[in-house]
């Protein structure tokens, strides 16, 4: 599990922010949409080992 | 009976020489055995023959067919294949003709996303690229072979069977004008990706084969644009797929563009489909131009080995050996790195003056090398050539966000091929003494510039280098007297103000400027392989010492 970085304020706003992006974005463009998002968000993550843990909480259950 | 073809290729800017089947000596009952026989005479075959002459070994080269090869092929050599063919005294028409270029520029949705300055500055005496027609390295590697007087090149030999024993391979040759057998101490397989001798050996090649296929297209157009690599990435005209353009000599431009998925070659080459594509590209680039086709292929890209270069008395170069991405300009330019490997190593044990075993250190630094290329070719054809939905996804993610972010554009390199550092290779010997810059042993030897028009480079022979940053000048003599004793092909190039008794080249550096490069405090030597990677350094070196790396890098037994 990873560690918890991030207020229940900030991340309901995320939530919101990202379903509302995904609303706005035509079908076909939300996997490009939320593949650009994830590159921007390891970019600002920096940290390859963080990264990985991340695709790999991601991963899970689907 | 082979039957080559006789009627010269047709090109609207090469003519092509029908090159004459001789009848040898074998076929009129005359039997020699020839010390190395080097099987194809493509460009990696030809350095080889080159290269082999330069130490007096005599070699036959076997040419299946009867005239240099079709299209551009190779097109780009790297400067590291300039640095080769200069010390294997060739590198002058290729200068004459070819075109130099450091800087790539890559395009998405009609917008520069990624431009690259390939590093140059005064040390070096080539650019990074340096772009020719295949045809144009054949004609001049075969004009340089010839030259040498001790290279046989046999036009219209195909070979059709090999056989090895302890101590010879002995080849059938299928010619014009009937069979013959050759026997050979040494056989160089250099006959390309589809390679008979490995076929015929039974050799499997390890790796993957990439989906995806792409037309090259060689058009003759009048097209006022520099020397520089374009790429554009998902262009109207077909969408998702990339094109590269290349400018060639003689008002050629090499054109490649990956097809949609599910069409054929056959489908792809079809001549109006095809000249249709060639405009959509030239109305991408602004230069709505006539053109003449001159060759078109399709190819598919690979990563692909063999796990050991060395079969016996075979030895293995070039695309016989592997089967590289043209992304990063990998095919000859591998090949020529290949060829300066092997040739030394082969013309030593030829010339008993280097034990057998010698030859086993090609395949192991040569198979590393590969390895090493195939790992980063890999890279370049995942964004290239996506494979699969998840890499096109993401390559499509990252061209999308380059239209307006700088963190990732430089996922859009390019990785051109480099030389393989041999920093494990048992030929090397480590050093005690602390260097803190220059070349390791293994890395390859740097260039430097000694005045205007003269760099360090152009003052190498064949065989090895002692590089001798002398504390005063009595120091070389006993140096170079260890070099000269080892009975092996050596240079002792002094560097620095004065005379340097003892050396074989004395040059100055009047900046300092080779010091420099190579981390070099007075008294500081370095040893250089004849391919020119450095194997041995020291702060003070010593007869002995220099003795003993020589023993090493030959595979000798040491005293």
């Amino acid at each position: 599990m990873i560690e918890r970085n991030i207020t229940d304020t900030a991340l309901e706003a995320a939530y919101d922010g990202i379903a509302e992006a995904i609303d706005a974005t035509p079908e076909d463009k939300r996997p490009l949409f939320l593949a650009k998002l994830a590159l921007v968000l390891a970019n600002l993550v920096g940290d390859e080992g963080r990264i990985a843990d991340a695709v790999s909480a991601a991963r899970c259950d689907l | 009976m082979h039957t080559p073809e006789t009627q010269p290729r047709t090109s609207v800017f090469y003519t092509y020489k029908i090159y004459p089947f001789r009848r040898p000596e074998e076929l009129v009952g005359g039997a020699a055995r020839a010390p190395v026989v080097i099987v194809g005479a493509g460009p990696v075959g030809l350095l080889t023959a080159i290269d082999l002459a330069r130490y007096g070994v005599r070699s036959v080269v076997l040419e299946a067919e009867q005239q240099v090869s079709h299209g551009s092929r190779a097109i780009v050599l790297t400067r590291r294949s300039m640095e080769i063919l200069q010390h294997a005294g060739v590198a002058e028409p290729f200068v004459r003709k070819g075109l130099q270029w450091s800087k790539g520029r890559s395009f998405f949705r009609g917008k520069e996303v990624y431009q690259m300055v390939m590093p140059h500055d005064s040390n070096d005496r080539f650019l990074p690229g340096l772009n020719i027609s295949q045809q144009y390295i054949e004609e001049y590697l075969v004009d340089a072979a010839e030259r040498t007087g001790l290279v046989d090149l046999r036009w219209g030999s195909k070979v059709t069977d090999i056989h090895q024993n302890a101590d010879a391979a002995l080849l059938s040759i299928d010619t014009p004008e009937g069979e013959y057998a050759l026997t050979a101490d040494y056989v160089v397989a250099a006959d390309g990706g589809r390679s008979t001798v490995r076929r015929l050996l039974g050799l499997r090649m390890e790796g993957r084969a990439y989906a995806g296929n792409f037309v090259i297209a060689d058009i003759k157009a009048n097209i006022d644009l520099p020397t520089e690599r374009l790429c554009f990435f998902d262009p109207d005209w077909n969408p998702g797929n990339n094109v590269l353009v290349h400018r060639q000599p003689d008002d050629i431009w090499r054109l490649d563009f990956r097809l949609p998925d599910g069409e054929t070659a056959e489908e792809a080459l079809e001549r109006s489909r095809l000249a249709a594509r060639i405009d959509l590209i030239l109305a991408m680039i602004g230069r709505k131009v006539p053109w003449e086709l001159d060759w078109a292929t399709v190819y598919s890209a690979s990563t692909l080995t063999l796990p050991d270069y060395v079969s016996g008395r075979v030895a293995f170069v070039g695309d016989a050996a592997h089967l590289l991405p043209i992304f990063g300009v990998r095919g000859a330019n591998t090949g020529f790195q290949d060829a300066g490997n092997l040739s030394w190593k082969l013309a030593l044990v030829a010339k008993g003056l280097a034990p057998p075993r010698l030859l086993e250190s090609y395949s192991q630094e040569r198979v590393t090398a590969a390895r090493e290329i195939c790992d980063e070719a890999a890279k370049s054809t995942r964004f290239m050539s996506p494979p699969t939905p998840g890499y096109r996804l993401m390559r499509d993610a990252v061209l999308s966000l380059s239209l307006s972010q700088d963190f990732c554009r430089n996922l859009l390199h390019w990785r051109t091929s480099r030389p393989h550092v041999y920093a494990h290779s048992a030929l090397n010997s480590p050093s005690a003494d602390a260097f803190i810059t220059g070349p390791a042993p293994g890395e390859p030897a740097l260039n430097a510039r000694i005045a205007e028009g003269d760099h360090l480079q152009d003052h190498f022979g064949p065989g090895f280098q002692l590089l001798c940053f002398p504390a005063t000048p009595a120091d070389v003599a006993p140096l170079a007297a260890a070099m000269h004793a080892s009975g092996l092909p050596v240079t002792v190039l002094a560097l620095g103000r004065g005379a340097a008794e003892g050396a074989d080249v004395v040059l100055p550096d009047p900046d300092g400027v080779v010091a420099a490069r190579y981390g070099a405090a007075p008294g500081t030597a370095y040893l250089l392989r004849p391919d020119l990677h450095v194997c041995a350094r020291w702060r003070a070196p010593t007869p002995e010492g220099v003795t003993a790396a020589l023993t090493t890098a030959i595979a000798g037994e040491r005293p």
